[in-house]
């Protein structure tokens, strides 16, 4: 199954709900006011927010005029090259070092699917012939380090762990360490989940960013934000808080299999200029995908 | 982003204020502010369009309340419709005429249905239950681990039955754990599972027919975005859930899912999750949450409170005897007491928006303790006395002093004031002709300490009244008071 195929396959159900609603508005209709208000309107029911679904609409709009488009059938070629260019921010690609460990710091707030998706991540790299290490970081949660410890077994990596209520940043050194003596590629560091607004908690995160700076320099190479994708107009300051504080380098959208649309990927990578590098469609270990800003236009937008 | 959309709302009624009577247009215009503070809040986007309808059809052309300008009347009826929205009153968990009350908790992945169980149990506890919490969720990696860590730390009994056991069997078998462990309340926690997941949807409904739940509570993650329909709609459709917790209400979200949920199932939201540490959930207040939403309760909560505790009749009543001079230390007391039903003054000062950007506010002496002095010393007079206060001698004083707790200075003090009121009243009532019966009810009002509510416009009225009605002590207004008789 090619990457299209599983994109289209695992957004079937926002493809239905956005796209299907999109197209039962297009259907033979003109371009008029009363036609891009409803897109607005539907672009909004898929967590856009107010102004990026007013932006989208605009542009949209813009571009249907400069293509002397006046059947509302053809809009869809033209939002779908409007969403990628606002989606297209940069590439998409996880920095991975030639040298020496790559440490991926994983965080977001509680319930996201953080430690499902360093499974699934860790599943990834594996597959690619790579030596993966996690380091179970969420010490707070029950059962948090036991919950990564099943991953590792599954996949088949080893688990860098403390016991609960350990410091997180004390894990992380030593899995630097750990991964440093044993010739390890990727270092794929777990944190508990915390509400951006509880400041103590970000702290936190700004020390364990700090120490792993401290024992490589250069690291993390790569903070990962994972984003739920039911998540609504909330996900955007969870991503401007988390920014500020460990300068997130990309997105995790997840579970975006049910009927969620993750629109709100959208205003992030538009404000925040934050991009989004994987895409979580389903609940096996296969279903993390690389993010390809065209294939999610395309499975967003077409029926 | 909260202040953000509180001031656009703000803004938005700010300019309805000191209209008359609204226009259409006026209604349209707040109503699109409103209902773009309600999409940034995450409220479905029907749901929206509904309350929107329901608010412009109440707001124009109606009957104005006196009290209130129309801005504020229509605060008040999006306050009351959001409130509505959720369903009104407070709603409590069912229990079962023959216990054990079986309740089950289901929702999406990550919604927080393990932690919502531990303090459901604890909640329970602290009621005097004896709970039992059931590990149903064999899918999630350790999540039976979580709820046993959980139950230890909370000393309450885990049942399960590894990760290898069918989950409606264990749920059936945790019925007769129950029994023997003489627990009343049994709380299933579930695997998270998507709505549209038919196989797990139909395991869920194999459980309830199994177990004959009393509650199936739905979890629902407060930062749920629009999807939170769908998620309730299907939940609703398979397994009639019969109530909602939200979960991670302490985060920055605004909770409009909230809103959905309820108005999309009709069930009550029953209790709200703040934080990850173990503590018993909270009992839902629908009225709490809209304050939340809109970001702007402090205002409905002042409205609120002078609907509800100025007695209008009283009010009306003093006026006549203001107008009539027949103001006596009864009618003072009055005053007193129905300032302090509003609250705390330094508290009902600061509902008010813009209030905590006044000048000099902090200098003023907002001690709520006068106005209970000042009743006690009323109270320890009689009703001679409080009549025609003229009777006062050294040794009235004296006796008033001591059955009030206070000394003879503050007695003096009080009558002071209670003259200079009078005094006040007079003039009032003197200019009769000249002064509207508006202008006199103004300024009983701002005695009353109600002249800030209709808007920043009265503040003054409100902030001077501490230091030249009340407190008494002789600050720059009542010195400004003094010179404006002797120019009479």
């Amino acid at each position: 199954m090619g990457l299209f195929e599983r994109f289209r396959k695992g957004l079937q159900k926002s493809r239905n709900a956005l796209a299907d609603k999109l197209a039962s508005i297009f259907r033979g209709r003109k371009l008029d006011e009363s036609l891009f208000e409803e897109m607005e309107e539907a672009f909004i029911a898929a967590d856009m927010g107010v102004e990026t679904a007013l932006e989208l609409v605009d542009r949209v709009r813009v571009a249907a005029r400069k293509r002397r488009i006046e059947n509302a059938d053809d809009l869809p070629d033209v939002m779908v090259d409007v969403m990628r260019d606002m989606l297209d921010i940069g590439s998409s690609d996880m920095n991975l070092q030639s040298e020496g460990p790559t440490l991926v710091l994983v965080v977001g707030v509680n319930g996201a699917g953080k430690t499902t998706t360093i499974g699934k991540l860790a599943h990834y790299y594996q597959a690619q012939g790579k030596k993966v290490l996690l380091a179970a970081g969420d010490t707070f949660r029950a059962a948090a380090i036991e919950q990564l410890l099943a991953w590792g077994n599954r996949v088949g990596v080893d688990v860098v762990r403390h016991s609960q209520g350990a410091d997180p940043a004390a894990v992380v050194y030593d899995a630097i360490a750990a991964g440093k003596a044993r010739g390890i590629d990727i270092i794929i560091c777990d944190t508990a989940g915390r509400l951006q607004n509880k400041s103590h908690l970000m702290a936190e995160l700004a020390k364990i960013r700090k120490v792993a700076a401290k024992e490589m320099p250069g690291s993390p190479h790569e903070v990962l934000l994972v984003l739920d994708g039911t998540t609504g107009q909330n996900g955007l300051m969870q991503a401007k808080v988390f920014k500020e504080v460990v300068d997130v380098t990309g997105i995790v959208i997840t579970k975006l299999d049910g009927t969620a649309k993750g629109g709100i990927v959208l205003p992030i990578v538009h404000e925040q200029g934050i991009p989004v590098k994987w895409i979580g469609l389903g609940e096996g270990v296969e279903d993390l995908q690389p993010f390809d800003a065209t294939a999610y236009a395309e499975a967003v937008c077409r029926p | 982003m909260l202040e953000s959309l509180s001031n656009s709302l703000q803004s938005a009624l700010n300019r309805l204020r000191g209209k008359g009577r609204l226009t259409e247009a006026d209604v349209q215009e707040a109503m699109r502010e409103i209902r773009l503070a309600l999409l940034a809040a995450d409220v479905n986007v029907k749901v929206v369009r509904d309350f929107v309808n329901r608010v412009r059809e109440r707001a124009v052309g109606q009957d104005l309340q006196k009290s209130l300008t129309p801005g504020q009347q229509v605060v008040k009826i999006v306050y009351e419709e959001l409130t509505e929205l959720m369903g009104g009153a407070q709603a409590r968990i069912q229990m079962a005429p023959k216990p054990p009350t079986v309740v089950m908790l289901v929702g999406l992945q990550g919604a927080g249905k393990t932690t919502a169980i531990a303090k459901l149990g604890l909640a329970f506890r602290q009621h005097q239950h004896r709970p039992l919490l059931v590990a149903a969720d064999v899918y999630r990696p350790a999540a039976i681990d979580q709820l046993k860590v959980l139950g230890k730390q909370i000393d309450i009994p885990v049942f399960d039955q590894g990760a290898d056991a069918n989950p409606v069997a264990i749920a059936k078998a945790s019925l007769a754990e129950a029994e023997k462990a003489g627990a009343d309340i049994v709380l299933i926690d579930t695997a998270g599972r998507l709505h549209i997941d038919d196989q797990l949807m139909e395991e869920l409904e194999g459980m309830k027919a199994a177990v004959q739940p009393t509650e199936i509570l739905l979890v629902v993650d407060a930062m749920t975005g629009q999807d939170a329909v769908h998620v309730a709609e299907t939940f609703h459709q398979r397994l009639g859930v019969t109530g909602v917790i939200l979960t991670k209400l302490d985060g920055d979200a605004r909770g409009g899912a909230a809103l959905t949920v309820r108005a999309v199932t009709g069930c009550p939201i029953k209790y709200v999750g703040l934080g990850e540490k173990i503590e018993p959930l909270e009992p839902f207040h629908p009225d709490r949450l809209a304050s939340r939403i809109l970001g702007m309760g402090d205002v409905l909560s002042l409205i609120e409170r002078a609907q509800e505790r100025i007695d209008l009749e009283k009010a009306k009543e003093m006026e006549v005897r203001m107008r009539t001079s027949s103001f006596t230390l009864n009618d003072f007391q009055e005053m007193f007491r129905q300032v302090r039903n509003l609250g705390p003054l330094d508290q009902v000062l600061k509902m008010i928006p813009g209030m905590n950007r006044m000048k000099g506010l902090e200098n003023i002496d907002l001690n709520d303790r006068r106005f209970l002095r000042m009743d006690a010393i009323i109270s320890s007079m009689t009703p001679a006395e409080r009549e025609d206060p003229s009777v006062m001698n050294a040794s009235r004083r004296r006796r008033i002093a001591n059955g009030s707790g206070t000394t003879v200075r503050e007695v003096n003090q009080l009558l002071n004031q209670f003259e200079q009121t009078r005094e006040m009243m007079k003039r009032f009532t003197g200019m009769g002709k000249r002064m509207s019966r508006r202008s006199a009810m103004s300024a009983l009002k701002a005695m009353g300490g109600l002249g800030g509510m209709p808007g920043l416009k009265d503040m003054p009225s409100l902030a001077d009244m501490p230091s030249n009605s009340v407190a008494g002590s002789g600050g720059e207004p009542r010195q400004r008071q003094h010179r404006k008789k002797k120019r009479k």
